[in-house]
């Protein structure tokens, strides 16, 4: 063991500070360094494990909070409002007052941010704090230690079912095998396990994992937030260089699963791991309605400038008509008149404080609160709740719940969305005898049944088991059950030697090594290719070396699989081999078990077959089939078994059965399930050795082994038999045709896009109701681009102006495949496609990419001005989740990538419908009506003094005292309309389902339009009319008292106001009873306080014991009665 | 041969808890709790604006209000109440000569007898006012120009008044007190009243000068500095009387220490700024006779003696003496009465309207139309 030099890692160190910019980082082991400070640690550059996800800090809380708060310009507005009030000439109120408001909000605010911050800071905390194992050169042993103290170059142990606490590069497992499995739910809610491998040569297998004696240098990526892609080498001191991908790295927030222990060396830590860096937090989108609320608070300050105008043009004119100044225009402190045009226009600025409360203040932290709330109460809904995932609805994007009410088109996915991305198998043909299934259980056909059993009494062999075979071992699913578990733990009698050597192998990869004999090469060569083209999902035992030691562990294992038969259990890759694998075993052909190089099949008669697996042709895209060679046990023969879709099978068949071809076609017109055909092939002895030598030059081969290998594989899967066909269906999920039906109603239109065949899409479109079978269906797909581009272009022109007549439109149907789409999208098509699609019912768009799928979104988005869902699945989706105006993710079974990108995910097509047609309607309604209701509110209230204005000169004076002006706003009449933005309901949510043409109102944005705004706008006009001037000729020429007059005019405008709202809600519980009541009880009970209290406390104006004598007084009683009956009379 | 029911969410190995709930085997169910309040399915009552219940409410609204209207409409006919303005704009007027001369700081007084004559008796306690016009008293500047805390007997704002006094803040380099417009700007004239008998003689009606002002004004709000010391003079010794002022605060009346300095009552009710430019305020009270029998005010011609004092002439304004007896609804106001008489009438009319529209309609469209 050479000690590295620690001057010479300082020395990189140093260079690595000069270089701040390189590509790659280094990690050498701590361990040598351990006893070093800090500054001399040659990891010291990179971040530690502890995390920081909480933005402020105690110290910088509020000058930060500030500064992120005033970013938004209301306010920015207040404060500039409250700092015109420090200005003497212009000031309204005692300046300190004035700051109040803002204040409050701010301090709202805070307090709101500061919660979550530290919520943050807990989990952080938490998260720091939890105990992990790291090496100790002290100690010599994996000692317990926090999260937070892991530092990269440390070396982390990893229990079983432990959370890895950094990104670590495996360089040991207890497993033999040398890989560890871990779980990604975390990450990406992925849960099958993910196999990750060691790093070679670091440790020795059944010896404790020794990190001192690592004296190599880890040289990788800087960290990115790619989880799929990581690179790089392992250095050791004489410059040998070892490669690892992404198969060696242990993620952050992942569990290791089935391995006992694993351990390694930190890479990456704390934030700069991937599943930090990928974590994005919630999005921020600006909802429909908070654009439009914008501009109307702009007319508000445009209103808000014109009264102000008349203010000040008024005080102007007022001060014009005194000849010499009476004795109550007080001077200024040296004696001298303001000339009359300069104090209008100091009035102006004066009014603009005076009437500030136009623009609504607490309106952006009451839409904080209510979509808060909102949220709450969409998470909590039962019937959005998924038993069988034990998930709720996220809503992951906080502000747009409104936008949910008023979507216009609907893009879907089709796989995963629509169906339930499960495959079921539905139907089977061999010898040309077509057999049926149920839909959802495989219960064995009993013709088929007899056919198979007549076949295992005969002759042991024929079409049928060879069928069945084909079903059950042609794949690549693994059994994972009790017995799985137990034998990994038997084959742990590798020696070490072996082990190294199998590690020395592996470095030099896809270096032919001669010095194995031809079993454990042939699993070598297997194990290459499966990680190579990153498809294992197995344990595979690797390491055997001769053929004793290979047979003794498996036939035990026999037994005990033969014991617990009944347990089996599978873990597929893909959902239909899961289907196809399932549908053997109801048929009695039970995979037992799978090695890299046995499959053990249970026949129906109980027997046991032992395959001898001689090469696996892996399923790809192009070539759209697998192959599995195996030797018969009995008959010795090398048979080759192939699936594959109907098109890949039929086009290589050698002899062809004639009836059967005619049946397969029948397979395909099986309402749109996926066929998959099943073949045979004999190979000849001498044939595979042939085969098999050019197989391994071109697994050996560096460049262009991908070419190679799918040359090899074409060659040897040709001239099949063919076997027979199976149908498969992918299951529409359950109410998805209802659903489909009641947005349509709703006025939603419907697109589906898919990368799926046309075929297939077509038939899922008539299942779902997308498509009826009186539509008038075109179907556009061309290959030819020129010919493409006349074609749609007449098309186009044809039918818009064929079906823009009544007597067609409702039942058109498009659709349309990838490739003529982004022919129609071109620049000269665009806009007749989508006047075409604007008269189409519904719209199929098939073979589409992801990219393709967001460009249509956008189109019809920008368009047509609408607004747009997408929901969609899978990884494929998320451009167009994130295109669109609010996108929704299915957490289905193809990971979490949809989820993370989108705004709300749900867990089935059909709770769309609630949350569209429920949630969004009353999102929708109450925000809308909300919005609208405080624009009523404050221009009600600011009204009342701009009209007492006329009565005192313009001289901006307020005959409510400055404080109860405060509250009413932040206590009196907040809490009101915030209940009903949260909990109205205006129709019930069973009205809602059973009418979706309800959600039309939404749709054309009918709760908040620009004139329910202006007639929000008059009503409240007319409604502080009515306050101010009945009390004021009530009380013309009376001995009243400025705050005298002004408390039955808070009381008055307090009581229309809360009675406004009473009118508008439309169900009251018992939540609105207390709400309402209590709101003005707490009215009567400050100002009562207040009054009594403030002696001289606010000067220089106090309100002592108004309130009380005006309580006193009948009069204010018979004020506000009649006030309130007047003010809402229209109503 | 078995039958094997296949189920794929069985298969993939789902561990409930462990996604996103954080630790291993908190199995705990995202199932939200099905409650009243959390499904939003709260017992709720949902009043529906239907014919039925909006035309009863129309007509409760007219049968209530109309009788209210009438009461009141009756009691402010009740309250007799007359009002006389003695600014002297005019040549004829007594006081024509006393008006010309506007400046606060004539020294000589200027008096005016101004004659009236009442045709109905003014029976209980009558109340007399002084009424100003165009008078903004409630001005944004003046409202604030005032000092509570001295007003209320504090000691350090005695010398040092609030800022917001200027500039009547300090004369003389002396505080004023009180500091203020508000203050400075005070009603000075001096009202008398005469009752010219029939048979020649002239009988001053007495009129009481206390007991106008608010009890907790006067009892609470307003004291005077260093307790119940006597001695006024002495505590206001280092203070100055407002500029427009003719003597200090504390000669506002000499005779009777409870109303003087700034307790004093005339003063008090002056503090409380009027909330309109045309405003009244009590000045005195003429008590009921003892015996009851004869009217307080019995008809007559009487005189009314003006010490005049207070320009208004600079922002054309007007002086007014009011007598006004009272009720409980305060002084003579028909407004509100007219006011409830005519919504009462328009909801009754409203009902009526909507009634014929119900029963002819009704039957075709069950939810009337009524707006909103």
């Amino acid at each position: 063991m050479t000690w590295t030099n620690p001057l010479t890692l300082l020395r990189h160190g140093w260079t690595r500070h000069w270089n701040p910019d390189r590509p790659v980082r280094t990690v050498v082991s701590n361990l040598p360094f351990e006893d070093l400070k800090k500054r001399e640690q040659p990891n010291r550059r990179y971040e530690g494990n502890a995390i920081r996800t909480n933005k402020y800090r105690l110290w910088s809380f509020i000058p930060m909070n500030l500064f992120e708060q005033f970013h938004r310009m209301a306010n920015i507005y207040f404060v500039g409002l409250a700092i015109l009030n420090f200005v003497p000439v212009v000031n309204a109120f005692q300046p300190e007052v004035a700051l109040i408001p803002i204040c409050i909000i701010l301090a709202l605010t805070a307090v709101k941010d500061g919660w979550e911050d530290f919520r943050r800071y807990q989990t952080d905390q938490q998260l720091n704090n939890t105990p992990c194992f790291i090496f100790s050169r002290k100690q010599m042993c994996f000692v317990e230690r926090r999260w937070k103290d892991v530092r990269v170059g440390d070396f982390v142990r990893v229990l079983s079912n432990e959370i890895i606490p950094a990104d670590i590069l495996l360089l040991h497992t207890s497993d033999p095998n040398g890989v560890c499995h871990m779980e990604t739910a975390n990450l990406d809610g992925e849960t099958s396990l993910k196999q990750r491998k060691v790093v070679p040569g670091f440790s020795s297998l059944g010896e404790p994992f020794q990190p001192q004696t690592f004296d190599s240098t880890v040289v990788c990526e800087n960290p990115n937030n790619n989880l799929n892609l990581f690179k790089g080498y392992v250095e050791r001191p004489d410059k040998r260089r070892t490669g690892f991908g992404i198969d060696s790295l242990l993620l952050r927030g992942c569990m290791v699963r089935n391995t006992d222990d694993a351990a390694g060396i930190v890479v990456y830590a704390g934030h700069e791991t991937k599943s930090m860096l990928n974590n994005s937090g919630p999005r921020y989108k600006r909802s429909k309605i908070e654009r439009k609320m914008n501009t109307d608070v702009l007319f508000c300050v445009v209103l808000l400038f014109f009264m102000c105008l008349i203010g000040a043009l008024g005080h102007a004119i007022w001060l014009e008509t005194f000849s010499s100044m009476p004795s109550y225009i007080v001077p200024d402190s040296n004696g001298n008149y303001t000339p009359s045009v300069l104090a209008g226009f100091y009035m102006f600025f004066t009014m603009i404080i005076l009437l500030q409360v136009m623009i609504p203040v607490s309106l952006y932290v009451s839409i904080e609160l209510v979509k808060m709330g909102q949220i709450f109460f969409i998470t909590q809904d039962v019937e959005l709740y998924d038993e069988e995932l034990d998930r709720r609805v996220q809503c992951r994007a906080l502000n747009i719940t409104e936008d949910l009410g008023q979507i216009q088109y609907v893009f879907s996915d089709k796989t995963g969305t629509l169906t339930e991305n499960k495959m079921v198998f539905r139907r089977c043909s061999v010898m040309g005898t077509e057999y049926c299934h149920e839909e959802n259980v495989v219960v064995p056909d009993r013709k088929l049944i007899l056919e198979v059993d007549r076949q295992m009494a005969s002759i042991q062999t024929g079409p049928y088991l060879d069928f069945f075979l084909a079903l059950a071992i042609c794949n690549t699913v693994l059994v994972s059950s009790v017995t799985a578990q137990r034998q990994r733990v038997r084959v742990n009698v590798a020696d070490l030697a072996g082990a190294e050597r199998v590690g020395d192998v592996l470095r030099v990869k896809g270096r032919r090594s001669s010095s194995y004999s031809g079993g454990s090469f042939h699993n070598m060569r297997q194990w290459f290719r499966k990680c190579g083209l990153g498809k294992v999902f197995t344990s595979m035992k690797f390491f055997k070396r001769g053929g004793e030691t290979l047979a003794d562990p498996f036939s035990i294992d026999e037994d005990d699989g033969l014991s617990g038969s009944e347990e089996v259990c599978y873990e597929a890759h893909s959902p239909d081999e899961a289907a196809l694998i399932h549908a053997a075993k109801a048929y009695g052909f039970t995979m037992m078990e799978r090695t890299p190089h046995y499959v053990t099949v249970k026949l129906p008669d109980e027997a046991l077959l032992k395959f001898e697996v001689l090469d696996i042709l892996t399923f790809d895209s192009t070539r759209r089939r697998m192959s599995i060679i195996v030797r018969h046990p009995h008959t010795k023969e090398i048979i080759m078994y192939t699936k594959g879709a109907d098109s890949a099978i039929m086009e290589r068949l050698g002899n062809v059965f004639s009836d059967c071809c005619s049946k397969i076609k029948c397979v395909e017109q099986w309402c749109g399930w996926k066929a998959v055909c099943f073949s045979l092939k004999v190979i000849s002895e001498q044939e595979f050795r042939a085969w098999s030598a050019v197989r391994q030059e071109a697994l050996s081969a560096i460049e262009e082994k991908e070419e190679r290998l799918m040359e090899t594989a074409n060659f040897i899967e040709s001239s099949f038999t063919l076997l027979g066909a199976t149908g498969i269906e992918d299951r529409l999920q359950e109410s998805v045709p209802e659903t489909i039906q009641a947005l349509r109603r709703a006025g939603m239109q419907v697109w589906v896009l898919t990368g799926d065949k046309p075929e297939t899409a077509i038939n899922i479109a008539y299942s779902c109701k997308l498509l009826e079978h009186e539509d008038l269906v075109f179907t556009f797909s061309t290959n030819r681009k020129v010919l493409q581009c006349q074609l749609t272009n007449a098309s186009f022109r044809g039918y818009s102006s064929a079906f823009t007549g009544p007597l067609m439109e409702p039942s058109i149907g498009l659709v349309i495949d990838g490739p003529t789409l982004s022919m129609a999208m071109s620049d000269e098509l665009v806009e007749q496609f989508v006047e075409l699609c604007k008269h189409c019912r519904a719209v199929l768009c098939c073979r589409v990419t992801p990219l393709q799928k967001s460009a249509v979104v956008k189109l019809i988005r920008q368009k047509l001005r609408v607004m747009t869902l997408a929901v969609g699945d899978g990884a494929n989706d998320v451009n167009m989740i994130q295109a669109a105006d609010v996108g929704i993710g299915v957490s289905g079974q193809e990971g979490m990538q949809a989820v993370m990108a989108s705004d709300f995910a749900i867990t089935r097509f059909k709770h769309l419908q609630r949350l569209l047609l429920v949630h969004g309607h009353w999102c929708y309604s109450r925000l809308a009506n909300m919005v609208i209701y405080f624009f009523y509110k404050n221009v009600a209230y600011v009204n009342l003094l701009f009209w007492y204005q006329f009565f005192c000169g313009f001289s901006a004076t307020a005959m409510i005292d400055y404080w109860l002006m405060i509250f009413f706003n932040l206590f009196f009449t907040s809490a009101p309309p915030i209940m009903f933005g949260i909990m109205e309901k205006e129709v019930s949510d069973s009205t809602l389902l059973s009418l979706p043409e309800l959600y039309k109102r939404g749709q054309h944005s009918e709760g908040y339009r620009r004139s329910t705004f202006w007639i929000a706008i008059l009503d409240a006009f007319y409604q502080s009319l009515v306050c101010f001037f009945i009390p004021y000729w009530t009380y013309n020429g009376s001995d009243i008292g400025i705050f005298a007059f002004g408390t039955p005019m808070n009381t008055v405008s307090l009581f229309t106001i809360i009675l406004h709202l009473a009118i508008e809600i439309k169900s009251w519980t018992a939540v609105h009873w207390v709400i309402m009541i209590g709101s003005v009880l707490v009215y009567f009970i400050v100002t009562l306080a207040y009054s009594a209290i403030c002696i001289s406390c606010n000067p220089p104006s106090d309100p002592y014991w108004i309130m009380h004598k005006q309580m006193a007084d009948p009069m204010f009683y018979l004020v506000c009665i009649l006030t309130t009956v007047v003010a809402l009379l229209p109503r | 041969m078995m039958a094997s029911s296949y189920n794929a969410k069985d298969e993939d190995g789902h561990l409930p808890g462990s996604v996103g709930s954080g630790g291993p085997g908190a199995v705990k169910s995202k199932k939200p709790d099905n409650t009243a309040f959390k499904q939003q399915r709260l017992p709720a009552w949902q009043p529906i604006l239907t014919a039925g219940t909006v035309l009863p409410a129309f007509f409760m609204i007219g049968l209530i209000f109309i009788p209210i209207g009438i009461g009141l409409l009756v009691t402010s006919n009740n309250i007799k109440e007359f009002e006389i303005d003695y600014t002297g704009v005019d040549m004829s007027s007594p006081c024509f000569s006393c008006s010309q001369n506007y400046s606060w700081n004539s020294t000589s007084a200027c008096t005016c007898s101004v004659p009236f004559t009442l045709d109905q008796p003014f029976e209980s306690n009558v109340f007399m006012y002084y009424g100003l016009s165009n008078f903004y008293q409630n001005h944004r500047r003046y409202v604030k120009s005032r000092d509570d805390s001295q007003l209320n007997g504090d000691k350090s704002s005695l010398l040092n008044p609030s800022k917001e006094c200027e500039p009547y803040r300090t004369s003389d380099k002396k505080s004023i007190a009180p500091c203020g417009a508000i203050a400075n700007s005070l009603f000075n004239d001096t009202l008398e009243l005469f009752y010219n008998h029939p048979n020649g003689s002239k009988i001053t009606i007495h009129l009481e000068k206390t007991g106008i002002a608010w009890w907790t004004d006067k009892h609470v709000k307003f004291r005077n500095p260093g307790g119940n010391n006597n001695n006024l003079s002495s505590v206001f010794r280092d203070t100055s009387k407002p500029v427009n002022w003719h003597k200090p605060v504390y000669e506002l009346d000499p005779s009777d220490p409870d109303n003087n300095g700034f307790v004093n009552e005339d003063f008090i009710v002056w503090m409380r700024t009027a909330a309109l430019p045309t405003f009244r305020k009590l000045y005195r009270i003429i008590q009921k006779k003892k015996d009851n029998m004869t009217p307080t005010l019995p008809p007559g011609n009487y005189s009314l003696e003006v010490t005049y004092n207070y320009p208004v002439r600079s922002f054309d304004g007007r002086k007014r003496m009011i007598l006004s007896t009272i009720s409980w609804m305060g002084g003579k106001n028909p407004f509100l009465g007219i006011a409830y008489i005519t919504v009462g009438s328009v909801c009754f009319f409203l009902g009526v309207v909507l009634l014929i529209i119900h029963h002819k309609y009704g039957n075709r469209n069950n939810s009337a139309d009524i707006p909103n």
